[in-house]
């Protein structure tokens, strides 16, 4: 993976850049020394690592925008960053780069239960939205395994999904408006309370364009009362391939459930290990969870199971407490956390039509074997988003080369099928280069487009997304 | 005026190549004033290109009208979770809507304020933009974060920044139960309370209405459930019963107020707001009901009254969907948000093909 040369028009006037935010924005605001930059020198995704040009903490809208139109002035690319636990290296600084974190604005600005919405800063993290209205009996739907720690700021990048989107979408469809600081300084208020954009819904290519065409610094969201109650099945069987297929059949007869996982036999011992959640020791795990009254639960739980017993399951049980439902979520929640204690691992995010699963698993286990490189599989098998897990050995010289070919291949296969790319963690420098397997030149051109209207000069991320040879013209 | 109707892709891209003004696109015509511009049908465009039930999802030409595509997805009892309003009864006009008509101008029924609008359903699209190029977005797929989303930003975009041909949807399965609750209330204000103590109950509502004399409520799901939250609403909300009728797609589509003689005005508001504004339209003489909550505001105002005048402290936007009162049919956006969608269509139709019509 390849990062644009810093340009050194920006990287000789290094110091008069550092002393113009200086002085415009209070003392603390501006990070420039080589110690405090290197916190901000990578992502989750640490394979990568460059410290930036400088770091900005703005505490308002206003000093966010002061910041961006002096970089703006003065040409100087800008990466915008929430908590940086981007898993595709979205908010990866470049080394002619200012990053701008939001991390300081995390007020909650208006709770409204009547109108059921909040208004926050946008370097609030996920989680402590919820908590902001749950005492309330409301809480925010999309929740993100790295919900603890990562910010709405980046849930927006990246349109953020989690285990529980299959009922209530991922964020583009909880998100009703944003103010947002253009590269030139210009603040912008995009929809608001209300349901219905005025003319174009300009919140669509917002919410996951990856901090390429502004910096978010509010936003508005739909909250939801919490339902009665939740139940999680665990449900195991003797193959993936059969796990596959019942969760196609599970879909097709009209039963939606809130969330349903998978796991394999790798990714369950690990989990196991890591958070012991009383899972079974089987070849494929299911967790499924549904929502409502007692009754509303046990109706659904037997649908589910009399589906599952088609598929003569090993392993079928329902969490007796309110404990073993946090356990068995403990579970699937730590999963990343969990490999990364025993393995190097590199995790994909492709979706695949749900009725391709056991074709994919099929061809999955055979990639593995030709690469000879394991693989656990643990995903959102509900609306097919798939993150197989690569596992490879840092220390030893290309194996990640090797693991990041065999990604690639299984990113292909993805889009072969009818998916994408990435499902929820967006493509960032990641996945950058892969963009040309999934759109021809034309579909780029056009997303190419969109940004030239937000930011004219190309000073926003510009390094992500798209390859960089298809953004050469317009990068500076 | 002379109306083309391509067959297919290419030929569409070369039509559009080839003229030399701006055009009409048109669907079924059922949402469009009558065109004063050369005509370009999508009705060669039309026919189911993939259905799998088993995975939720349609893709479909967006030529094809929604009558056909609601028929392929009953004969599997699935539905368009957004409900689609139709508007020839407040339009007056004749012809089959089309799929991509609905997209084009976001349509999105009762079931918004809980499932989502067009928009939130759509996973992919195919357009031609003003200068004849073909532009694939999105897929099929539930979750899907490559790129940017140039699909969801079609929806609503009222055809200016292409003509959709293709577009994939994610469905549901039809419920086994729809249930309505009603309860008598002519005042916006307590209609509007006992929508939000509903729409804040974890009852999950699909339907939040009023029509002027009744709070509206529905529920979907599997019969017992069903009937299990009707009673518990019926206890929240004391004097709610169950009514036998379906009052959802008159309430959708404002049929009570399409045959008066008055223009018509959809409004798109904070719920709370809506409750707002409803009182003071009503006391100035308009018919009015209300969806989403509230969320949503219809009115039928005396002819040429200006609605926007009520709710400038208020937010939200209206649209004049009939009629011929002050200020143009859609609500101008602030002047930075106005600037930002002017410079995409410059970038879609460099030429103002589609320029909007009114
Ligand atoms: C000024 C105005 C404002 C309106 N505002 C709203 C609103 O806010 N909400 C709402 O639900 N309805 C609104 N409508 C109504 C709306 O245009 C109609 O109901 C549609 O959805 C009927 O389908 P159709 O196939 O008959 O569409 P048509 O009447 O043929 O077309 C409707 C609109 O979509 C465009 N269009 C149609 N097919 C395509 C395509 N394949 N690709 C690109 N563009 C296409 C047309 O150019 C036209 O602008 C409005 C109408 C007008 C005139
Ligand atoms: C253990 C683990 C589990 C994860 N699980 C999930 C999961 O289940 N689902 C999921 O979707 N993701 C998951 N992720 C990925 C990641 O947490 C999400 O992408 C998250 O939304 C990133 O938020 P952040 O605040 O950390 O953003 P950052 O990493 O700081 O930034 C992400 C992107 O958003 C842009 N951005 C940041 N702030 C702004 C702003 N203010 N305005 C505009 N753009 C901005 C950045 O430039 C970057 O492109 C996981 C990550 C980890 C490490």
């Amino acid at each position: 993976m390849e990062l644009p040369r810093p340009s050194p028009l920006v990287m000789e006037r290094r110091a008069e850049i550092v002393a113009r935010l200086k002085a415009a924005l209070p003392a603390d605001t501006v990070i420039d020394d080589p110690r405090g930059l290197l916190a901000y020198e990578c992502d989750a995704l640490t394979a990568y690592r460059c410290p930036p040009l400088a770091v900005v903490l703005p505490r308002s809208t206003a000093e966010v925008a002061t910041a961006l139109r002096l970089c703006h002035e003065m040409d100087v690319p800008v990466v915008p960053r929430g908590a940086g636990t981007s898993l595709a290296g979205g908010s990866l600084p470049t080394a002619d780069a200012v990053v701008i974190g939001v991390a300081r604005l995390t007020r909650v600005l208006e709770t409204d239960y009547a109108d059921r919405l909040i208004r926050v800063e946008t370097g609030r993290t996920n989680l402590s939205v919820t908590g902001a209205v749950e005492a309330d009996g409301f809480f925010y739907a999309p929740d993100p395994s790295s919900q603890l720690a990562c910010a709405i700021a980046g849930n927006i990048g990246m349109n953020s999904g989690g285990a529980h989107c299959l009922k209530y979408g991922v964020t583009t469809n909880n998100l009703l408006g944003v103010t947002m600081v253009l590269m030139d300084g210009t603040v912008t208020e995009i929809g608001g309370g209300y349901m219905d954009a005025g003319d174009l819904d300009l919140l669509s290519v917002i919410c996951g364009s990856e901090g390429q065409l502004g910096i978010v610094t509010e936003a508005t969201l739909r909250i939801l009362p919490k339902p009665e109650g939740a139940r999680p099945v665990l449900m195991g069987f003797g193959s993936s391939r059969v796990a596959g297929a019942c969760v196609s059949d599970i879909i097709e007869a009209g039963v939606l459930p809130v969330a349903i996982e998978f796991m394999d036999r790798p990714c369950i011992r690990a989990c196991e290990a890591f958070a012991h959640a009383g899972y079974p020791d089987v070849e494929a795990l299911l967790i499924i969870e549904v929502e409502g009254a007692p009754a509303e639960i046990d109706h659904q739980l037997g649908l589910i199971r009399a589906i599952a017993e088609r598929h003569d399951p090993e392993v079928i049980r329902e969490s007796g407490s309110a404990e073993e439902s946090a356990a068995i979520w403990l579970g699937r929640k730590s999963a990343f956390g969990a490999m990364g204690q025993i393995n190097d691992y590199m995790c994909l995010d492709g979706t695949i039509p749900v009725t391709e699963l056991p074709l994919v698993l099929e061809r999955i286990g055979a990639l593995s074997a030709q690469y000879g490189l394991g693989v656990a599989n643990v995903f959102h098998a509900g609306d097919g988003n798939m993150h197989p897990l690569i596992l490879f050995d840092a220390n030893k010289p290309g194996d990640l080369e090797l693991c990041e070919q065999m990604g690639a291949d299984i990113l292909r296969l993805c889009v072969e099928v009818g998916g994408c790319l990435t499902g929820e963690h967006g493509v960032g420098v990641e996945k950058r280069d892969l963009m040309t397997v999934q759109f021809a030149a034309d579909d780029l051109e056009a997303q190419l487009k969109v940004k030239d209207v937000f930011d004219p000069k190309w000073l926003l991320n510009a390094a992500k997304v798209f390859p960089l040879a298809v953004t050469e013209g317009r990068r500076p | 005026m002379t109306v083309m109707t391509p067959q297919d892709e290419a030929e569409l891209a070369g039509m559009i190549r080839a003229a030399d003004g701006p055009l009409a696109i048109r669907g079924g015509g059922t949402r469009s004033p009558a065109a004063t511009r050369p005509v370009l049908s999508t009705a060669g465009l039309s026919g189911i290109v993939l259905y799998q039930p088993g995975a939720l999802t349609l893709v479909v030409k967006a030529g094809t009208s929604l009558s056909e595509v609601e028929a392929v997805l009953a004969e599997r009892n699935q539905r368009l979770a957004f409900e689609p309003m139709d508007h020839r009864p407040v339009l007056g006009t004749t012809g089959e809507p089309t799929i991509g008509g609905a997209v084009a101008v976001n349509a999105s029924g009762p079931r918004r304020v809980q499932a989502g609008a067009a928009r939130d359903f759509l996973l992919g699209a195919v357009f031609i933009d003003g200068a004849g190029t073909r532009v694939r977005n999105g897929g099929r797929v539930m979750k899907n974060v490559t790129g940017y989303d140039l699909a969801r930003l079609q929806a609503g975009a009222r055809g200016t920044l292409g003509v959709l041909t293709e577009l994939s949807f994610k469905v549901l399965p039809v419920p086994e139960r729809i249930a309505t609750l009603a309860l008598p209330c002519d005042d916006p204000g307590r209609a509007v309370a006992a929508l939000a103590r509903a729409l804040g109950s974890p009852y999950e509502v699909t339907g939040a209405g009023w029509d002027g004399a009744r709070v509206l409520l529905r529920i979907e799901g599997f019969a017992a459930s069903v009937s299990y939250r009707g009673g518990e609403l019926a206890r929240l909300i004391p004097g709610l019963v169950h009514v036998d009728e379906d009052p959802w797609p008159a309430l959708r589509d404002g049929r009570s107020l399409a045959g008066m003689a008055r223009d018509i005005w959809r409004v798109s508001l904070r719920a709370s707001h809506g409750a707002i504004l409803a009182a003071r339209l009503l006391e100035a003489g308009a018919a009015v009901t209300l969806d989403w909550g509230g969320g949503l505001l219809w009115a039928a105002m005396a002819p040429g009254a200006d609605l926007r005048a009520q709710m400038a402290d208020l937010g939200g936007h209206a649209t004049r969907l009939r009629g011929t009162g002050p200020g143009p049919a859609l609500h101008p956006d602030p002047a930075a948000v106005a600037a930002l969608a002017s410079g995409l269509r410059r970038q879609f139709d460099p030429e103002g093909r589609f320029a909007p019509e009114a």
